[in-house]
C-alpha cells in the first residue's frame, strides 16, 4: 500500500491572549491509500482539529502535510480550495445541507466547481443518488426527509465528484443506533467496494468496529489498536 | 462559467432561505421605500413646480413694472407712463395703431380652501381690453370671457378646483363688491390658472386704486424686439421701468421656492438614507451570521470566498431594490398628478401637480441601490473571509 496522507511533526497551537494552548505538539501520521481509519479520543482530545488540518480548512502551526506528493502546508487558499474540491469528500455530524435546496441540488454542488456541463451533472448527481439508496428523493428538501436520510444525501454528496479521500466527523453522533449502522456499512461499502480512504471521528466503539484501524489521540499522542 | 454556476448556486441558497430572515430583510425593503418615497416627492413636487413655472410665459411678451420692483405687488406704473409705452418701437400693432397692450392692476383677495377649508390668498388681476389676447395658450373651457366695465369676472381651472366659491354661475364677494363667475379659463397648467381675472377698470374702481396700475404686458414683434423696447424705455425719463420677457419673469418668481424645495428634499433624503444604510448593515451582518455554517460548508467542498461575497452583494441589491421599486410605485401612486398649490415668492398660491418623471425614478432607483451596495459590501466582505471551520457548528 502506498501513503496517501501524512503528517510530519505536525503541530497545533491556539494563542489566547497571553496563553497558548497546544493541541498536539510532534504529530506523525501516515494513511494509505484504501484506509478505513476511525479516530477515537477524548472530548477536546483535538480530532476535529487534527481531521481540519487533513482537509487543508485549518492549518498546521508546525510540520509538513503531504497529500499523494503534495505538500498542503505550502498551498495558498485558492490552491487548497481546488485541491478540496477535487479529492476531499466532508460528511458532518449534522449532515450540512442546504435547506433551501433539494437533495439532488445538494448532492451538484461540488460539481458546479468542474467543468462539467449540466446533463453530465444531471446524470452524476442521480448515480451518487442511486448509490446511497436515495434516487426517488432527488426531489426532497432535508426538512422534508429523516436524519439518517439527510446524512445519506450528504454522503451522495461527498462521493458526487469522486473524491479519494471522505473525511468524516461524527457522521453518526445525531443518529439512532439501527439509522448508524446503515450508514456505517454504506461508508464500508465505498471502502471496500470504491477504494475511498475514509478519515472517521467518532466517540462510538460500535461505530469504530467498522473501520479498519482505529487511532486513539490523547494528550497529543496516538495509541493504535488495530480492529477486532 | 465555473465562476458563474456557483455564484447563480450560492445566490439561489441565499435568496430561497430570504424566508427564514423575513421581519429582518422587510425592515430594510421597508426603509428604503421610504428613503425613497420622501425623495421622490420632493423630486416631484419641484418637477411639478418648474413645469408649471416653465409653461408659464412667453419671449414674446413682455412685461413692464416699477424699476426695482421684485414682484407685481410692490410695483406701482401711473396712466400716462402706459401711454408713454404705447409709442415705444417693437410691439405688435393693431389696425387703428395702438399697441397690443394690457395695463394691470394685481390685488390680492381671501379664498377658502376645500380640502382645509382655511382661508387664503388669492391673486385676484385686472385686465385690460388685450389682457386676454396677451396670454399664450389661453382658453375659456366653460362660460364665456367678462364684459368689460362689469362685474363680471372668468377664474383659472385649477382655481375652481382648490377653492370654493367660484363655480361657473356663482356669485362672490370678492373685497367690497360681489363678482359673477361668467367663465373658467384654462391654460396649460400655466401659473395664471390660480387667478381670477376682471376688467382692470371695475378692479381699481371697486378696490380704490384710482389710475394706477401696477404692470403692462405688451406683445413684441419679434424676440429681438425687447432690446428695442429696454432701450427705448431707459432713455425716457419719465419711464423709470423694468422691461423682462413674460418667461424670465416668471423664472425669477418661482426661483426661490424652487430652491427652497430642492434644498429641503435632497438633504432629507440622504439624512434618511443614512438610516437605511444602518438598518441595511444590521440586516445583512445577521444574513452572513445566520449563513454562516451554510457558507463554510461551501468553502469546505471547495467554494470560493467570492461567490458567497456576491451571493451577499446580491441580497441586499434585491432586498433594495425591492425597496425602490415600491417607493417609486407608492410615490407613482399617491401623488403622480397630484394637485396641489404651494406660496409662490409673491405670496399668492400658485396650483401645480407633482411630476414623477422616469429620470426620477432612476434617480431614486439610484439612490436605493446605493443603500444596497454600501450596505451589502462589508457584511459580503465579512462573508467571504468567514472561517471554514465554522461549518462544525452545530445547528
Ligand atoms: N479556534 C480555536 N481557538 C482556540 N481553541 C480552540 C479552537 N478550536 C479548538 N480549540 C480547542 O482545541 C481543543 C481541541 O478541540 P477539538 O474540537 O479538536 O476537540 P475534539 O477532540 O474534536 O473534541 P470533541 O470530541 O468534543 O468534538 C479544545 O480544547 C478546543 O477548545
Ligand atoms: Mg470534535
Amino acid at each position: 500500500m502506498t501513503a496517501l496522507i501524512s503528517i510530519q511533526g505536525g503541530a497545533k497551537r491556539f494563542v489566547k491572549g497571553r496563553e497558548t494552548i497546544t493541541i498536539f505538539d510532534h504529530l506523525d501520521m501516515t494513511i494509505e491509500q484504501g484506509d478505513f481509519i476511525a479516530i477515537m479520543g477524548p472530548s477536546g482530545s483535538g480530532k476535529t482539529t487534527l481531521l481540519n488540518l487533513l482537509g487543508g480548512i485549518d492549518r498546521a502551526t508546525a510540520g509538513s502535510i503531504s497529500f499523494a506528493g503534495q505538500r498542503l502546508d505550502q498551498m495558498n487558499e485558492g490552491q487548497l480550495s481546488a485541491w478540496r474540491a477535487a479529492n476531499v469528500g466532508f460528511i458532518f455530524q449534522f449532515y450540512n445541507l442546504m435547506p433551501a435546496l433539494n437533495a439532488a441540488r445538494n448532492v451538484e454542488l461540488p460539481l458546479l466547481l468542474t467543468s462539467l456541463g449540466a446533463g453530465e451533472r444531471k446524470r452524476r448527481v442521480e448515480t451518487a443518488l442511486k448509490i446511497v439508496g436515495l434516487a426517488e428523493r432527488a426531489k426532497h428538501f432535508p426538512r422534508e426527509m429523516s436524519g439518517g436520510q439527510q446524512q445519506r444525501v450528504a454522503i451522495a454528496r461527498a462521493i458526487v465528484a469522486d473524491p479519494r479521500m471522505l473525511l468524516c466527523d461524527e457522521p453518526t453522533g445525531d443518529l439512532d443506533r439501527k439509522t448508524a449502522d446503515e450508514i456505517l456499512s454504506m461508508l464500508q461499502l465505498l471502502n471496500k467496494e470504491m477504494g475511498k480512504t475514509i478519515i472517521m471521528v467518532t466517540h462510538d466503539p460500535e461505530a469504530a468496529r467498522y473501520a479498519s484501524r482505529v487511532l486513539h489521540l490523547d494528550k497529543g499522542r496516538f495509541v493504535e489498536q488495530v480492529a477486532a | 462559467m465555473r465562476v458563474l454556476n456557483q455564484i447563480i448556486a450560492v445566490t439561489t441558497i441565499n435568496l430561497k432561505s430570504l424566508p427564514q430572515r423575513f421581519w429582518l430583510s422587510l425592515s430594510t425593503v421597508v426603509a428604503v421605500t421610504m428613503v425613497v418615497m420622501v425623495l421622490l416627492s420632493f423630486l416631484a413636487m419641484v418637477a411639478g413646480f418648474q413645469r408649471t413655472i416653465d409653461g408659464s410665459g412667453s419671449d414674446n411678451i413682455a412685461i413692464l413694472m416699477r424699476d426695482g420692483s421684485q414682484q407685481e405687488l410692490n410695483s406701482v406704473v401711473m396712466l400716462d407712463q402706459v401711454r408713454l409705452v404705447g409709442e415705444a418701437p417693437g410691439l405688435v400693432r393693431k389696425p387703428d395703431g395702438n399697441a397690443v397692450m394690457s395695463a394691470e392692476l394685481y390685488v390680492i383677495v381671501d379664498g377658502i380652501k376645500r380640502s382645509t377649508g382655511l382661508k387664503s390668498n388669492l391673486p385676484m388681476r385686472g385686465i385690460g381690453l388685450d389682457g386676454a389676447a396677451l396670454r399664450d395658450g389661453l382658453a375659456i373651457t366653460r362660460g364665456r370671457m367678462f364684459e368689460p366695465g362689469s362685474n363680471e369676472i372668468v377664474v383659472g381651472e385649477n382655481l375652481t378646483r382648490e377653492f370654493k366659491g367660484f363655480d361657473l354661475g356663482s356669485e362672490i364677494k370678492l373685497g367690497t363688491a360681489t363678482w359673477k363667475v361668467v367663465g373658467i379659463f384654462s391654460m396649460k397648467g400655466a401659473v395664471f390658472e390660480s387667478e381670477i381675472w376682471g376688467d382692470v377698470t371695475v378692479v381699481q374702481s371697486m378696490f380704490r386704486r384710482g389710475n394706477s396700475f401696477q404692470t403692462i404686458r405688451v406683445r413684441l414683434e419679434n424676440d429681438g424686439a425687447i432690446e428695442a423696447l429696454r432701450t427705448y424705455v431707459e432713455n425716457e425719463p419719465r419711464l423709470k421701468l423694468a422691461v423682462q420677457s413674460e418667461k424670465a419673469f416668471f423664472a425669477g418668481q418661482s426661483s426661490g421656492t424652487i430652491r427652497l424645495v430642492k434644498g429641503a428634499g435632497w438633504p432629507l433624503a440622504i439624512a434618511m438614507a443614512i438610516g437605511a444604510l444602518a438598518g441595511a448593515l444590521n440586516t445583512m451582518y445577521s444574513s452572513v451570521a445566520t449563513r454562516s455554517r451554510e457558507i463554510a460548508t461551501l468553502r469546505c467542498l471547495g467554494f470560493g470566498g467570492f461567490p458567497s461575497f456576491m451571493a451577499t452583494l446580491l441580497e441586499s441589491l434585491v432586498l433594495s431594490a425591492i425597496g425602490g421599486g415600491l417607493g417609486a410605485l407608492l410615490t407613482f401612486l399617491i401623488f403622480d398628478g397630484f394637485s396641489t398649490s404651494a406660496l409662490g415668492d409673491g405670496f399668492t398660491q400658485i396650483v401645480f401637480s407633482f411630476s414623477l418623471t422616469p429620470a426620477l425614478v432612476k434617480q431614486g432607483i439610484t439612490l436605493a441601490m446605493l443603500v444596497g451596495l454600501i450596505g451589502g459590501f462589508f457584511p459580503a466582505l465579512r462573508a467571504a473571509r468567514l472561517p471554514i471551520v465554522a461549518a462544525y457548528a452545530q445547528g
